[in-house]
């Protein structure tokens, strides 16, 4: 619903009275700063928007926005967020997540949530360790990650987040990083805005326990050659003069000069395209490696598919025109009675 | 042959066969049939795990236990009068059931080499043969072979025939109780409305079953049990879980609410699933989650929003919710947490009754996390408590446990069901925004109920956060205060204690309120504690029955009421669980009486250790 013109809300209204206890420099501030920024612009009325968090750093992030918002359990955001928006399909409902969070406590309610596809939003805050309990290796920290549970480097063989939700069918997947507030919150715009569930994958840093893991994607000098913003329509391009694309050799994606190849051989985005979809979330080397692929950033993939929460309500209007609404004398007495 | 036809008060029929056999299916009829006839009734289904376990093993039988008679019903009985085998495993796991002079119909193509070996009889032995049945009075019966024989140009297959065999049974014993068939007739009708073949089917072998009757050439004698003297009024017959999902759905209307149900399969809780998932025309949400815990996470989100919220399960399922639960009693919103006890621990025996979740409603989550328990004692009363269970957890905001069993959950009794004016009304009504200029919500404000306000999300002004997280007094922030914390874990607990203001008092069910000795019971031992005390009172002794259906906070009086009598018995289907908590509580030296066989006590069980007890009448 439209926010009335002498109702207009500003990113201050959305900060709430209790002091945000994140370690100075968390790349939570950031993607704090920018759904603040970004929430007055949505047309929402600000009763009608819930915060759902579970365990974890990122977790917090209910207690600092002036909207509904609830701090659960470790892994059960997703869950509730469920019961929540079935109950309650008028609201806009949020999750907020880290890797720990949905990946490994929560996983089985992530890949639920996904393919049930209520219309939710899911911000997967991603820093690639667990903070709150002192930096042990996460379900997303690249095998041989040194950490106080694994001081030889972890054996984990690392979770692809966005693989795992289009194989989950995700409907909307996306990725963002907290150091990039233009991009970040066009994607929270998008999220918003697409009907089913929207998962924004954020790259977060963590600068106690992980800094800088995210900094080849991050920082300037880097930025360019490693990273690869991606939209609608657009050809993959990337690199220091954005000289270089990405054209795909049967399914194999490779890199090429622009200045060696014509236009029409590049890949042209298409976030309606799940096969093409699939592999760009692959697009998962290591930054270290040679040659890596870069990292791809913005939508992935887009589709529109019913909602749970509208196929359930449709089915309770289908019953109560069919059957009549319910008389519970009727039910009690049911079919056969006898009377003393 | 003619006929004599005897009146008895009361009769118990075991039906059992292959857990393929259709015998819940024969059972169940015989109940509706005869309780619209008048009687009263109470049955006890009896069933392997395995939905197809091997045939023809002891592992495989399924059984129905029903009790009817021309007086009051208050068990599905101890022991039975009639015993229905449709094969030779059947007659092995429930011939020691059966009373000295006592019936047993047999299928006789059910004790062929095959089943008799599967039944793991000596080679060569064949009980319907060897004599060994000779204080019963044995039928023998070709039911295969009958039915074939009047099925032989139906069209249908083998297989298709052979089916209904448990017609030609249900047939039989409705012409032994001068039963009607029309009730069956009409449910054969509806249950295979689109295969009319299998309608003309089945309604002919009921009819052979029943004719069988009337031309058997054997000295065969006929009961007739009259109806019983019930209280006037129209009544139903219901079963547990079907009244538990009935008094959900009362609750909701009621309340003005929308039934939200978060649940995951598991036996026997399951039914209520199935049940509510069929009311949509009520508006009830059914939402079949990917886990338990999803189920009551759901339930707490939907509780968020403002829906009646409930989750149903069974013991391992509850133990997967702990840490939800500790959410729901922390955040302070309403929920129903129904729990139709098994067999535990573990996986334990997932068809069988017990109840030995008792401790873990109670005590079972982490922290001091008090929540309301509340017990169904029959398969009506499920309706009573699910509707009670609701009222507390909205009246206080809080998760309130039901407590019922696979007992009372699967069997049936006759109702004296209410009408919808009659229930109370439960209406609520969400926090509205009545805060001054620059005045702050305090969604930890509590009224004189200790019970804080619901302002759910869409209430302009009241936006608030609340979490697991030990939170301050009123604003519900964040708080590791320690005075704070110690207020409130105190203030949580206050809160489910001033229940007891709430509900009523413990009540006498049966004998004097002072006296020798009081049988304390909980839960679905009610009939049998009920007929044992009825007896005991009847032979002269000196005893009385309490039963508490509200477990947590108990009623105000129980103390003094458990004082009058110089001894307190608590049977229970445990290792002793209700005994620890009066023991605890009220300092009383109370005898326990376990029995954990996945059984139901027999009143006779329960009267021999009354005697025991009050040694002089």
């Amino acid at each position: 619903m439209e926010a009335t013109i002498d109702n207009k809300l500003t990113a201050k209204d959305f900060v709430t009275d209790q002091e945000v206890r994140w370690c100075p420099g968390c790349g939570d501030y950031s993607i704090l700063k920018q759904v603040q920024t970004v929430m007055p612009e949505l047309g929402l009325k600000q009763e009608e928007i819930v915060f759902v968090s579970g365990i974890g750093c990122s977790s917090r992030f209910p207690y600092y926005m002036e909207t509904f918002g609830m701090h659960s359990i470790h892994g059960r955001a997703t869950a509730i967020a469920s019961g929540l928006k079935a109950s309650r399909p008028d609201l806009s409902v949020w999750i907020v997540t880290g890797d720990g969070d949905s990946l490994s406590i929560g996983g089985n309610h992530f890949i639920h949530l996904l393919r049930r596809n209520f219309d939710v939003n899911v911000l997967l805050f991603n820093n690639q360790i667990y903070g709150l309990t002192k930096g042990q290796y996460s379900p997303a920290s690249p095998m041989g990650t040194v950490t106080k549970s694994s001081p030889m480097g972890s054996v984990d063989h690392s979770f692809n987040p966005l693989a795992l939700a289009l194989g989950a069918d995700s409907t909307f997947v996306a990725r963002s990083m907290d150091r990039d507030p233009i991009h970040l919150r066009g994607m929270l715009k998008r999220a918003h805005a697409h009907k089913g569930t929207s998962l924004v994958e954020i790259y977060q840093n963590c600068n106690i326990f992980n800094d800088g893991a995210f900094e080849v994607f991050t920082e300037k000098a880097t930025k360019k050659l490693n990273t690869l913003m991606v939209e609608q329509g657009k050809p993959l391009i990337f690199g220091e003069n954005a000289d270089k694309g990405i054209k795909l050799d049967g399914f194999k994606p490779v890199i090429v000069n622009i200045a060696d190849v014509s236009p029409n051989d590049l890949w042209i985005h298409d976030e309606t395209d799940r096969v093409k979809a699939s592999i760009l979330v692959r697009f998962f080397d290591s930054p270290k490696m040679e040659n890596p692929l870069p990292r791809p950033f913005g939508i992935f993939y887009q589709e529109d598919r019913f909602c749970y929460e509208t196929s359930m309500n449709a089915q309770i209007e289908e019953a109560i025109k069919t059957k009549g609404k319910g008389d519970l004398d009727a039910l009690i007495r049911g079919k056969n009675t006898w009377t003393i | 042959m003619k006929s004599t036809t005897e009146i008895k008060n009361d009769v118990v029929i075991l039906f059992a066969g292959d857990s393929g056999d259709g015998i819940q299916l024969t059972g169940s009829q015989f109940t509706t049939t005869t309780a619209l006839y008048g009687n009263d009734v109470s049955t006890f289904p009896n069933y392997p795990a395995e939905i197809r376990a091997p045939q023809g093993t002891i592992a495989g039988v399924s059984g129905f236990q029903l009790h009817f008679g021309s007086e009051k019903i208050y068990t599905a009985g101890d022991a039975s009068d009639v015993l229905v085998v449709m094969n030779a495993a059947a007659l092995k796991a429930n011939i020691k059931q059966l009373k000295p002079g006592g019936i047993i119909i047999a299928n006789t193509d059910g004790f062929d080499a095959k089943n008799l070996k599967l039944a793991k009889y000596p080679d060569g032995v064949n009980p319907l043969q060897d004599g060994s049945l000779g204080k019963f009075i044995v039928h023998e019966i070709d039911v295969t072979k009958l039915v074939r024989v009047a099925l032989n140009d139906s069209g249908l297959g083998t297989k298709e025939i052979d089916r209904s065999k448990n017609m030609f049974v249900l047939g039989f014993i409705y012409w032994m109780y001068n039963r009607k068939l029309d009730n069956t007739i009409e449910f054969i009708k509806d249950q295979f409305k689109k295969r009319p073949d299998l309608i003309d089917s089945n309604v002919k072998v009921l009819k052979v079953g029943y004719n069988y009757g009337e031309t058997i050439e054997a000295p065969m004698n006929r009961f007739e049990v009259k109806p019983a003297p019930v209280e006037k009024g129209t009544y139903r017959s219901i079963m547990g879980n079907q009244a538990t999902a009935f008094g959900l759905v009362a609750a909701a209307q009621k309340s003005g609410l929308t039934l939200f149900l978060g649940s995951y399969p598991i036996t026997p809780a399951t039914d209520i699933l199935h049940e509510l998932a069929k009311y949509k025309n009520f508006g009830v949400k059914t939402f079949q989650a990917e886990d338990e815990i999803a189920a009551i996470t759901s339930s707490i989100g939907a509780a968020f929003g403002g829906a009646l919220a409930v989750t149903t399960s069974s013991g391992p399922g509850i133990a997967l919710k702990g840490e939800a639960i500790g959410l729901a009693l922390m955040l302070e919103l309403p929920l129903v947490i129904v729990n139709v006890q098994r067999g535990g621990p573990s996986t334990g025996l997932p068809t069988k009754t017990e109840q030995a979740d008792l401790l873990q409603a109670i005590y079972g989550r982490n922290g001091e996390s008090p929540v309301a328990v509340v017990a169904a004692y029959s398969p009506s009363s499920c309706f009573d408590m699910a509707f009670e269970a609701c009222r507390l957890a909205l009246e206080f905001m809080t998760p309130v446990f039901l407590l019922t069993d696979g007992y009372i959950a699967n069997g049936s009794e006759p109702w004296k069901f209410p009408a919808a004016t009659d229930l109370k009304d439960l209406k609520v009504s969400f926090a509205k925004n009545e805060l001054k200029e620059g005045e702050k919500y305090l969604p930890y404000k509590r009224n004189e109920k200790l019970s804080r306000p619901w302002a759910i999300p869409g209430t302009k002004g009241l936006e608030h956060r609340i979490g697991g997280i030990e939170k301050e007094n009123e604003t519900g922030n964040i708080s590791y205060d320690p005075d704070n914390h110690e207020f409130m874990v105190k203030t949580r607990q206050a809160k489910v204690d001033k229940i007891a203001d709430h509900i009523p008092l413990q009540t006498i069910d049966q004998g004097n309120t002072k006296g020798k000795l009081l049988v304390l019971g909980w839960g679905s031992t009610y009939g049998s504690i009920k007929t044992a005390v009825k007896e005991a009172i009847a032979e002269g002794y000196d005893v009385s029955h309490a039963h508490v259906m509200y477990l947590n906070p108990f009623p105000k009086n129980l103390g003094e009421l458990l004082k009058s009598f110089d001894k307190v018995l608590i049977p229970e289907i445990n290792n002793g669980q209700l005994i620890k908590i009066i023991r605890d509580k009220y300092f009383i030296d109370a005898k326990g009486l376990n029995k954990i066989k996945g059984l139901p006590f027999t009143s006779a069980e329960i009267k021999e250790k009354i005697k025991e007890l009050v040694a002089t009448k």
